[in-house]
């Protein structure tokens, strides 16, 4: 049985094929969304010659940091079969917390941020209980909860707002400064998501997502702790929604109160047009935070091209259908082959 | 010679489903070395006595015996913990995951920082598949294998926990011959290795070709446990049926009339093959087989539920396009489906909301439904039918099972069918309402209803129906007349060994 002694260098060529396929075709997700980014970025420039510029491309980094933070923390919880809905809330929540905090204080950043991932923390946990421990479907008490959140933030924020000349420059610095030309936010998502992407691929814990939204009701007979994940992802999700909202606040030191109003859908957006599968159990957090600077940088260049505003949702919307598209495709297509299979093993 | 305590054991186990006894003093022992196989019909506890085995039910009475140690599995952890894998019929594996990260998901090796050491999961994941001498990538997504790479995968989990009992669930049904021949060597291996196996499947010949000795059920009841050898597959047959007939089945004798319902050759790939056969005015066919044999799958298609890829349905002489379940209705068939909670009603809606579903246009005055005439026709059906209920607006949820069955059977009998099919008419249900329901299939085939009956109840299917089709594996196996429907003629059938005799 020598022959069978499957080593990484001697591994026969075609019995890779299955593999190969299934990255080729997440591969392919990550690298279509890159081609469509160029695409987009070298028709921008040759109408207008300014897009391309130092500012340009900052700003485009600056804005899409918030979303691919979020949309990492998303990518968490969907890939356990759930949603989060909730985010958008978090977001407009410890913004104008932090903001209360910081106003007329010199408080110090980290502070700021822990208070902020602190807040998202609990939103996060409230969410991950419902969810994992009393079975509602996270559709529902992600929406409730997006709702209460808001309303809270309303109630409290009573039509007042924070403004930039409040907040203290060691936080705005945050917001708009970097080293070596390039601005912290950026740096603060790419870190995140390497962390997270890593996590998730490498240890035993991180897989686990995978398995439970790939098929639920195997991961009970494994014995897999189905609840202490979903909460986590749920918790994760909060805690990076919190520090996107302290982040928002340093960026644009202006809060009212329905602050990423909306957002919950741009991130789910990102998140499935970046590949993750709604279904739960495949995709990447790199993918996701692809999806959300594809979406930023549609919404800048339609500035660019002066084109109304508003078509911006519609493109998000028609992505999304692509994407989702897309994936039912190939899913129906692997489905006919297995049965085709199936019929062929039956006769 | 003195033998070693089983490595393990079922000690008098009893189990019970609210009123329904599945299991009852059923003791069995299972040794290294040996594979011992489960026999008996559908529903004589076969899936109970696994599912006590994996630690998913804990048996009312009766001990669960490792190395002649008493046990309690309090869930599917615990039997697992124990080395006792079960193999399902359905695999449970994580599609998006890949073959290695499927058979160490939960207990992956580690490295520095208990980061997954992908080089030892792939080695390992290796030398389990050469241990059972297959060739299947580790590395390839579970998505997409086949049922029986599946069951190998399965296995190999197994092995992984050092499982030393295996139970595997009717694994070859699904199989093709070549896949079969692999799943017993890698058995065979097994059991040379000091493993315990259990086997069940409905293919006596497989029994007979691995097993050592074999534990037959009959409606949850131990007859026996005995060698093989010596054994024949008529003796096994004999065991697994081997019940009387008594007055359950009032059959009336009826005039049997012109062919309503005939269906021509009819195919949909990988499920059922060449399908022939016609039911006439008055008559009750019996379409008979083991689950799995594709009866359900031929009702659905008749109805238009499923699509087929060749053959006709003809009713009253007009051919009904496929596909479509209104064409169907329109053409007089009514279908009491399979699972009357998820298929067959709106358990939420109120009894004569239920019963009024399938006539609504009939209902109607003016534009909208009348409420007053939905109130009455259930009325109507609750007397003809004797349904117990407290009032009619009472959601169908509360009914007890056979009145459920009714409401389904109000509901199609009020669309005036000349065809009525019948999946699994008396599934749990009482002994009392089951010979009601059998009453009324009478009456209605007496007004000239023509009826196909599918059932897995042996005496039901003798006792009610004027002919029999027995499908085995997808195909027609046998078409009998009430005088020569046995048990052992249908049973034999249906496990297809009349074909083999034949051939």
């Amino acid at each position: 049985m020598a022959t069978t002694t499957v080593t990484k260098d001697t591994a026969p060529a075609d019995t890779k094929g299955g593999r190969r396929l299934v990255d080729t075709v997440l591969r392919a997700r990550e690298l279509s969304i890159l081609a469509a980014l160029i695409v987009l970025v070298v028709v921008t420039t040759a109408v207008n010659s300014s897009f391309l510029s130092e500012q340009g491309v900052k700003d485009i980094f600056l804005n899409a940091s918030i979303l691919a933070l979020l949309a990492v923390g998303q990518t968490m919880v969907v890939i356990t079969r759930n949603i989060d809905l909730s985010v958008g809330s978090v977001v407009g929540l410890v913004a104008f917390a932090s903001g209360k905090f910081v106003l007329g204080h010199d408080r110090n950043v980290l502070l700021v941020l822990i208070l902020g991932m602190a807040i998202g923390a609990v939103c996060g946990l409230v969410n991950g209980v419902l969810v994992s421990f009393f079975r509602v479907p996270a559709l529902v008490v992600t929406l409730g909860t997006l709702y209460v959140i808001q309303g809270l933030d309303y109630y409290w924020a009573h039509g007042q707002q924070i403004n930039a000349a409040d907040v203290p420059d060691s936080l705005l610095e945050l917001g708009s400064g970097g080293v070596g030309g390039i601005p912290y936010l950026p740096m603060i998502t790419v870190v995140v998501m390497l962390a997270v992407g890593y996590y998730l691929r490498s240890f035993p814990s991180g897989r686990e997502f995978y398995a439970i939204g790939s098929n639920p009701d195997a991961a009970r007979l494994a014995g897999l702790p189905i609840r202490r994940r979903i909460l986590t992802a749920y918790a994760c999700s909060g805690i990076l929604a919190g520090l996107a909202g302290v982040l928002w606040l340093a960026r644009f030191g202006t809060v009212v109160a329905d602050a990423a109003h909306g957002w919950e859908l741009r991130v789910v957006a990102a998140v499935v047009v970046g590949g993750v599968a709604i279904v739960g159990g495949l995709g990447t957090v790199y993918g996701a935070a692809l999806g959300a600077l594809l979406l930023t940088t549609i919404g800048s260049v339609l500035v660019v091209l002066k084109v109304n505003s508003f078509w911006q949702d519609a493109i998000a919307g028609l992505l999304l259908l692509l994407a989702i598209s897309v994936d039912r495709l190939l899913g129906l297509r692997v489905t006919r082959a297995l049965r085709r299979r199936n019929v062929r093993h039956g006769a | 010679m003195t033998e070693p305590p089983p490595i393990l054991a079922l000690e008098d186990v009893s189990m019970a489903f609210g009123a329904v006894r599945a299991l009852q003093d059923v003791s069995l022992d299972l040794r290294g070395g040996e594979i011992h196989a489960l026999a008996g019909e559908n529903g004589a506890g076969k899936s109970t006595l696994v599912k006590i085995l994996a630690g998913v039910h804990r048996p009312d009475e009766g001990r669960v015996l490792l190395d002649g140690r008493p046990q309690d599995f309090r869930g599917p952890g615990d039997a697992q913990h124990a080395g006792v894998a079960v193999i399902y019929q359905e695999p449970t594996l994580f599609p998006d995951l890949s073959i290695e990260e499927n058979i160490f998901m939960g207990r992956q090796p580690r490295v520095r920082f208990g980061r997954i050491d992908r080089r030892a999961l792939r080695t390992a994941a290796a030398g389990l598949f050469e241990r059972l001498g297959v060739t299947l990538d580790p590395e390839r997504p579970a998505r997409g294998l086949s049922i029986a790479d599946q069951q190998i995968v399965e296995i190999a989990k197994a092995l992984s926990r050092d499982a030393r009992v295996l139970v595997m669930d009717e694994p070859t049904a699904a199989l093709s011959g070549n896949e079969v021949a692999r799943l017993f060597t890698v058995a065979r291996t097994l059991r040379d290795q000091g493993c315990a196996l259990l086997f069940i499947s409905h293919r006596l010949e497989e029994i007979f070709e691995l097993c050592r000795r074999v534990t037959t059920l009959r409606d949850g009841r131990l007859i026996a446990t005995e060698e093989l050898e010596g054994l024949t597959p008529d003796d096994l047959v004999q065991r697994m049926v081997g019940r009387e007939l008594d007055t359950l089945y009032p059959k009336q004798e009826t005039a049997v009339g012109e062919p309503v319902l005939e269906v021509a050759r009819l195919t949909r790939e990988g499920v059922f093959t060449d399908v022939s056969f016609a039911v006439r005015a008055g008559e009750i066919v019996a379409l008979a087989g083991l689950v799995g044999a594709g009866r359900s799958e031929v009702a659905r298609a008749v109805f238009g539920v499923d699509r087929y890829d060749a053959g006709t349905v003809t009713v009253g002489g007009t051919r009904l396009p496929g596909g479509s379940p209104t064409a169907a209705m329109a053409a007089g068939i009514a279908l009491v489906p399979e699972d009357r909670r998820q298929q067959g009603l709106v358990m939420d809606g109120s009894i004569e909301r239920n019963i009024g579903l399938t006539t609504l246009r009939s209902l109607r005055r003016g534009p909208v439904v009348s409420r007053k005439a939905e109130r009455d026709r259930a009325a109507d059906w609750a007397i003809r039918l004797r349904l117990k209920y407290a009032r009619l607006s009472d959601a169908v949820g509360v009914l007890s099972g056979g009145n459920q069955q009714k409401v389904v059977l109000a509901k199609w009998l009020s669309t005036e069918p000349a065809v009525l099919i019948v999946d699994e008419p008396t599934r749990g249900i009482d002994v009392g309402t089951k010979a009601e329901v059998h009453r009324l299939l009478s009456e209605l085939a007496a007004d000239g209803l023509a009826v196909l009956m599918i059932s897995s109840d042996l005496p039901e299917v003798l006792g009610m129906a004027d002919r029999v089709l027995v499908m085995h594996e997808g195909r027609l196996a046998a078409e009998l007349p009430r005088a020569e429907a046995t048990e052992e003629t249908v049973m034999a059938a249906a496990t297809g060994r009349t074909r083999q005799e034949a051939a």
